[in-house]
């Protein structure tokens, strides 16, 4: 029990995938400007990782090993067209505002890494919780940059008003740039430096020094 | 070669097996909520016909709301009400893309950079006992980053904004985007299009705030020089000559 308790809580704090790995930054940076689309992306990417590590690892030991990159991608890329249908289906707002971005959860590092870093060896159900637990580490980064981002670009959190914005007649003045890609770049750095500053053995050893200017 | 695992017969099967597997339950997906993705996006382009045209959802009961409102087909070229194609499943981006449903404009007309117009647009009449109460025409044009999509609403005079909105566009958050801020699109209504009676589109935009009592411009958007000056060419392009302008004319003189 403890072990899959490991499996599924270590990615959240301790391996998170975006902070101690940084993968899968990329949507990381585009789906986080507003909290609503946010949760939904993490739910889909939840959803993907955990069934991909769980076929995966049910044919693990079917699965030849020339052609098993692509094995994972044709079962990653189907689950990703069914999450991206069942979007469209009762979810139209927000897949719209997804728009390719749940189709790009294809390439994100985080599913294939899994899928061969841990479904490939392990049975199916450790898998299952592997891929939840990868999943609930990415979102939580996600959900603290788009918190982040919604408060300070919009003024708002969910879309209910938090911060009354000038252009309404209240006080704040809306922080353009957060709601701009890059900024969510700052965001995620802020989060791994409050991370490591907590977890100190995350921190990597220095490649090189730098030498003082003068003697 | 030693594992069977990895014999080359193994190989083709599994990989055969497995996108047989894998394309049925797409297929399945894809056919199975297709309705209703479908359904989504009429109630969408309906919702947001209904809120140019300033009509309110009651208890989130669309059709009724749109029970008022009848799809017609106009032809651009002539400025007449058109039956050549089916209006209900006629999709305007769609034949724009087709050249022998488009007709291309040259650089003169072409003033809201779409380069290709459709031959037919859908517009909207909302009837009353007296006849049409309310126009809404389908507008689109280049803003800085994106093209805008959206309606325009005219009262029965033809001539009085009833309401804009832009239900698609990918313009600067904050800064373009602010086409969608309900106070900047309070400023439309009650505005004049034509000057006198000349066709020729007066509305538009201007740098800063218009002056009290101007019937024809609105405030630009402060910080979005280039998303104004788009919306501006849009509006007078589809109110104008290649956009609405001979239809418009024919509908008031009751010959469209």
């Amino acid at each position: 029990m403890s072990k899959t308790r490991e499996i599924l809580l270590g990615p959240i704090f301790t391996n998170n995938p975006i902070a101690l790995q940084i993968l899968g930054v990329c949507s990381a940076l585009a789906v986080t400007s507003s909290l609503n689309v946010t949760i939904v992306m993490c739910i889909a990417l939840t959803v993907v990782t955990a069934f991909s590590n769980f076929f995966i690892a049910l044919i693990r030991n079917q699965v030849p090993s020339s052609i098993r990159i692509i094995v994972q991608m044709i079962i990653i890329a189907s689950l990703v067209i069914v999450v991206d249908q069942v979007l469209k289906a009762y979810a139209y707002e927000v897949s719209k505002q997804l728009s390719v971005f749940v189709g790009l959860i294809i390439t994100n590092c985080i599913v294939m890494g899994r899928a061969e870093a841990f479904a490939m060896q392990n049975p199916p159900i450790p898998s299952f919780f592997d891929g939840i637990g990868n999943g609930l580490g990415y979102s939580i980064v996600l959900l603290f940059v788009a918190t982040v981002r919604e408060l300070t670009g919009s003024g708002s959190l969910f879309g209910f008003e938090i911060l009354p914005l000038v252009t309404n007649g209240g006080w704040y003045y809306s922080n353009g740039l957060m709601l701009l890609p890059p900024s969510a770049f700052f965001v995620i750095g802020g989060f791994i430096w409050l991370l490591r500053n907590a977890k100190i053995d995350q921190v990597e050893p220095a490649e090189y020094k730098i030498a003082s200017h003068t003697k | 070669m030693s594992n069977p695992k990895d014999s080359v017969s193994r190989t083709v099967i599994v990989a055969l097996v497995l996108c047989v597997v894998c394309s049925v339950i797409v297929s399945a997906a894809a056919v199975m909520l297709r309705g209703k993705q479908q359904e989504n996006a009429v109630n969408e382009k309906k919702m947001n016909i209904l809120a140019a045209a300033g009509i309110e959802v009651v208890n989130g009961d669309l059709e009724a709301a749109f029970a008022t409102i009848t799809p017609k087909l106009v032809d651009m070229r002539t400025g007449e009400f058109s039956t050549d194609e089916d209006v209900m499943s006629y999709n305007m981006r769609k034949a724009a893309k087709d050249p022998s449903k488009a007709r291309a404009l040259t650089r003169e007309q072409d003033i809201a950079s779409i380069r290709k117009q459709s031959l037919y647009s859908t517009v909207y009449l909302v009837e009353g006992e007296q006849g049409i109460e309310r126009i809404i025409l389908p507008i689109h044009g280049y803003g800085l980053w994106s093209t805008l999509y959206g309606f325009i609403a005219l009262e029965s005079d033809l001539n009085t904004v009833a309401g804009l909105g832009f239900y698609e566009h990918a313009e600067t958050p904050g800064l373009g985007g602010e086409v969608d801020n309900p106070k900047w699109k309070a400023l439309w209504p009650g505005k004049k299009v034509y000057a006198d009676d000349s066709y020729m589109p007066a509305i538009g935009l201007i740098k800063g705030k218009a002056a009290a009592g101007d019937m024809h411009k609105v405030d630009g958007l402060a910080g979005a020089t280039l998303t104004s000056n788009g919306v501006t060419n849009l509006v007078k392009f589809w109110l104008g000559e290649n956009g609405f302008a001979p239809f418009l004319s024919k509908l008031k003189a009751g010959e469209a």
